[in-house]
């Protein structure tokens, strides 16, 4: 089953006079826990599909279906509400809110959805990616690989439909970068998450098992 | 996200930034503060002032002769000498009008032994203790046969009984008033109240001895001015009336057709008082108001400089569901939050000040500040009312940005 179907989708861009095409028909499908990688150049027209994959921009043209939910038509709040259920990013620098304790990072998902029982189920994610005596560090206290881990539990503590990773490695030095890709590997493996990486890197695209290749706004596979 | 979320977070982010926090907060301080504290001032002064004029009694009408209106020269108020002894004697038979006690004024030099003092001296006649409700508190008051004999008695207020005659009994001593030798016959009770209106820092005498000799009372229509003619009234509804009856015969009397006198009672005199101090306390307030409008353009300035500062945040929280309310929200309460707390602190700091003050010399006034229940409820409205609005743009401008950029800020 399809968790992301994308149909022949355009992304154009009005820059003052002129206007950009970051994606020119673009489509695909990812199966239900399936690890992907999307590998392409830098102006590749990867970044905007990775912007459009996790609902933070919409479609200029052409349909995503998300969990079988067409998504390029929603409003922002909507849109808001599909990245807080179905969507865990992770960035390349983290992304991790400044002097505030591991715990609160992962508790703010389910802040937004308003869910029950926070503090144990962020508790029971940071224990997932190995981060279980981490909980009450502040980001200026964990090392670069203890941040991202972090960003991955909270990625995934809102059970979402596909974790969206974003040179997850880019910031870290190879055996931190390393045990990230494992932590991916082993939720893909483990609980059946859906993985998208996003990379230039091809030994970290080689992670996974099936890598789409974009370039000029188009996949080439 | 719910109310108590947002508050949780608001007050987490400011206390991550104590200083700026503080500083933001001290503009609203110092507004609510000053607020508190002017209003404080201005209700005491007008307190202050409010008593002095009730001690003297609410149903009084008094008679003051007109303005002077000579070849066309129109002088103030009280300046001709129109009023005289016989002029009260007529206003004995008014129905409603209980007692009549004309009065002279003029001011004295007091000498007793090493002391001396300067007083409003009072000439009167024996019916003033009862129509002023002014009674002595020791020795005995002007008698009739005191003012038919013009004798040299004198009853003293207590302010200066007190600073003649710091320890001894001032009865049956001997003063000397404006060099003419007297003796106090009584001091009068406390009434309270300080400065020019105090009825504590007068000297009466005679109305006849005041007469001849000491004030420099002119000739009028063959008899004596008087400056003051007290009315007591029985019912205070019916000072309109009454006033009309006094002007009736005044008029007949003095055959004139325009007034050359002026009939006001206390509650004239309270309310012209206490317009004064609303205005002087509307004057104060409003100044205050000022520097808490500064205090919160303040905030809006930090908030925006804040909204600024945490795109990437904003953006975090965008990106794993906040919508837009949400971060709308979270910033107004930061900013509402700053506000309220600044103006509590306002209060306490305004209240503070206003106790500290304790009472103070104000011209001749005593005042003791008064914080007013009312000026407190204004203040935290205000001030919540501050935050709300200084606070909605720039948290109007936090939960509009888009989530891409704002992650991609740096």
């Amino acid at each position: 089953m399809a968790v992301i179907e994308i149909e022949n989708v355009t992304k154009i861009y009005q820059m003052g006079e002129t206007t950009v095409a970051a994606l020119r028909g673009v489509s695909l499908q990812v199966e239900k826990g399936e690890m992907v990688s999307i590998m392409g150049p830098s102006g590749s027209g990867k970044s905007t599909l990775m912007n459009i994959i996790g609902c933070l921009d919409q479609p200029t043209e052409g349909v995503y279906r998300l969990d079988n939910v067409d998504v390029s038509k929603m409003n922002d709040d909507e849109l808001a509400d599909i990245r807080n259920k179905k969507i865990g990013f992770v960035f390349q620098s983290f992304n991790l809110l400044p002097r505030t304790a591991a715990l609160a990072q992962v508790e703010l998902p389910m802040i937004y959805a308003g869910a029950p029982d926070r503090r144990k189920r962020a508790l029971d994610a940071l224990q997932q990616v190995g981060l279980g005596d981490r909980v009450h560090h502040r980001p200026n206290e964990l090392s670069g690989g203890q941040q991202q881990r972090v960003a991955i539990a909270r990625a995934l503590v809102n059970h979402p439909a596909i974790m969206l990773a974003d040179e997850p490695t880019g910031n870290l030095d190879s055996v931190s970068g390393e045990d990230i890709m494992n932590i991916f590997k082993r939720l893909n493996r483990e609980q059946g998450m859906t993985v998208i990486l996003v990379t230039h890197d091809p030994d970290v695209a080689a992670h996974a098992a099936r890598v789409i290749h974009v370039k000029d706004g188009k996949v080439t596979v | 996200m719910n109310l108590f979320e947002s508050f949780r977070i608001a007050l987490q982010n400011l206390s991550a930034n104590k200083l700026r926090s503080g500083l933001t907060m001290l503009g609203v301080i110092i507004g609510v503060g000053a607020v508190i504290a002017l209003v404080s001032i201005g209700r005491g002064a007008q307190e202050a002032i409010t008593n002095q004029i009730q001690s003297v009694g609410t149903n009084l009408l008094y008679v003051r002769p007109g303005a002077a209106n000579q070849n066309g020269v129109r002088g103030q108020e009280g300046s001709a000498g129109t009023l005289t002894l016989e002029d009260a004697a007529a206003l004995q038979d008014v129905n409603g009008i209980v007692g009549v006690a004309p009065e002279i004024d003029s001011f004295a030099q007091l000498v007793a032994g090493g002391n001396n003092t300067n007083a409003r001296l009072v000439g009167a006649t024996s019916e003033f203790q009862d129509v002023r409700d002014f009674f002595p508190s020791s020795g005995e008051f002007i008698n009739s046969g005191n003012v038919t004999a013009r004798s040299t008695v004198a009853c003293l207020g207590s302010a200066v009984a007190a600073e003649l005659f710091p320890d001894e009994d001032p009865i049956g001593q001997s003063i000397r008033i404006n060099n003419v030798p007297f003796r106090v016959q009584c001091v009068m009770e406390s009434k309270g109240g300080t400065g020019f209106l105090s009825q504590d820092g007068q000297v009466i005498v005679p109305l006849t001895t005041a007469q001849t000799r000491l004030a420099n009372a002119g000739r009028f229509r063959g008899s004596s001015n008087i400056n003051v003619i007290n009315l007591k009234i029985a019912d205070l509804s019916q000072s309109d009336a009454i006033t009309q009856q006094v002007g009736d015969i005044l008029r007949e009397r003095h055959r004139v057709a325009q007034d050359d006198f002026t009939v006001q009672s206390q509650q004239d005199v309270l309310s012209a008082a206490t317009a004064v101090t609303d205005t002087l306390t509307m004057f104060l307030g409003g100044v205050a108001a000022i520097s808490l409008l500064v205090g919160g353009i303040g905030i809006m300035n930090i908030m925006l400089v804040s909204v600024t500062e945490r795109t990437r945040e904003i953006g975090i929280r965008k990106a794993v569901g906040a919508k837009r309310r949400d971060i709308l929200m979270q910033f107004l309460t930061e900013a509402t939050v700053l506000s309220v707390l600044g103006g509590v602190i306002g209060i306490l700091l305004g209240w503070g000040i206003a106790l500290a003050m304790g009472s103070f010399q104000f011209g001749a006034t005593q005042v003791k500040p008064t914080v007013d229940l009312s000026a407190v409820a204004l203040a935290v409205i205000f001030s919540i009312a501050v935050g709300l609005f200084f606070g909605i743009y720039p948290a109007a401008r936090a939960g509009s940005l888009r989530p891409i950029e704002a992650l991609r800020y740096e």
